[in-house]
């Protein structure tokens, strides 16, 4: 199945969109938010891959520059996309601790309160 | 919304845009196809500025502005998180803490591979333009590998050789630097970050041009960046403390308004 890659990264972002929604816990909606970010990255992956392809590094002697190497454009948009999911991460967990400390709580259903 | 209606709104959207994410999938070209446009433009440009690496030419010098855009975010995102974990009025920073001291197998295996893991880090950053690897990766290892002194030693001591403000202060140099390099370029006559240092020999230490120095920049940023991000959340762990001893003095008026299953009134 050719496409088989492409669904896989449907898959992962629907099933990570699917844990948050049901999430108890917002350290747990977190990783989920991760895991469907996790879904981008296969999906740019295998839109640049080829069949037999090698890794679009060239040295000389060892390897002459060449096209027959997967796509290192995606390549390099899956790295800016793993960064800025680091950094979502990062500061969604610092809110996190902060409604903790605000409410007590990091069960987002409890969080029915609006408060200044 | 209860949760059943969470649940049965969730699951329209969701087949809706399984869905369209079928047919969308079914027309696209088949995986692993030879045909690769980009590619066949990029790798050329990266060979004519003599750099082995084809991601780092096209994240350091044929997409140069984006990755400008890039080290910007991860600088706000460590600004913002600075921010919200800062100590609160409410709050104060404990200075004695009770501390056990680590098992000698762990002070060993940390002060083992301390080394080994900067070692690799720099040579992530310093190869970034040759073999897989740059600024962003080499400078998460540095930035994680030298809270190995905290898992081997403890937290007081971690403090003494770690202080918090020269890496705020290189962090921020660092994100300088990398847009005073973008604006030499402008100023010998060429654009915004082009690539206007001698490009030397395809796969030499010194070849690329700007795409070292741009990594080693962002490498220096990321890592001092990653220090200043573990940092707060150690912090927040470890040394803050409300004074009242309960959070803001109203945790629990959220518990108090709670429904049976957690639903909303």
């Amino acid at each position: 199945m050719s496409h088989y890659a492409y669904f896989v990264a449907g898959w992962l972002i629907l099933i990570g969109a699917f844990g948050i929604m049901r999430s108890k816990n917002l350290i747990q909606s977190v990783v989920c938010l991760a895991v469907a970010q996790s879904g981008t990255y296969v999906l740019l992956l295998s839109i640049g891959y080829q069949w037999g392809g090698a890794p679009p590094l060239f040295g000389e002697p060892a390897t002459k520059p060449n096209l027959h190497v997967v796509d290192p454009l995606v390549q390099a948009m899956t790295l800016t996309d793993i960064v800025v999911s680091a950094t979502v991460t990062s500061m969604l967990l610092a809110i996190a601790i902060q409604i903790h400390k605000r409410h007590g709580t990091i069960n987002p259903d409890e969080l029915n309160a609006i408060r200044g | 919304m209860t949760r059943t209606v969470r649940y049965v709104v969730f699951g329209l959207g969701a087949t809706g845009i399984g869905l369209l994410g079928v047919f969308a999938i079914l027309k696209i070209p088949a995986f692993g196809a030879s045909s690769h446009p980009y590619r066949d433009a990029s790798i050329p440009a990266a060979v004519k500025h003599a750099t082995s690496n084809v991601i780092s030419s096209i994240n350091f010098d044929q997409r140069g502005l984006d990755t400008l855009g890039e080290e910007s975010i991860f600088l706000a995102s460590v600004l913002v998180i600075s921010v919200i974990l800062r100590p609160a009025g409410h709050e104060t920073e404990r200075r004695e803490l009770s501390e056990g001291r680590p098992l000698d197998s762990t002070v060993l295996g940390g002060l083992v591979f301390l080394p080994i893991v900067l070692i690799i880090g720099l040579d992530v950053i310093t190869h970034g333009h040759l073999t897989p690897g740059g600024g962003f990766q080499g400078g998460v290892i540095l930035g994680t590998g030298i809270h190995l002194l905290y898992v081997a030693g403890t937290y007081r001591m971690f403090e003494k050789v770690r202080p918090v403000r020269p890496f705020e202060w290189t962090e921020a140099i660092a994100a300088g630097a990398f847009a005073c390099l973008g604006i030499s370029g402008v100023l010998v006559g060429a654009s915004f970050l082009a690539n206007v240092v001698p490009q030397g020999v395809f796969g030499d230490l010194f070849s690329a041009g700007t795409v070292p120095l741009l990594n080693g920049v962002v490498g220096v940023e990321v890592a001092s960046g990653v220090v200043v991000l573990i940092s707060k959340f150690l912090e927040q762990a470890l040394t803050v403390r409300s004074d009242s001893g309960n959070p803001q003095g109203n945790g629990h008026t959220s518990r108090e308004t709670k429904t049976p299953d957690g639903q909303h009134p």
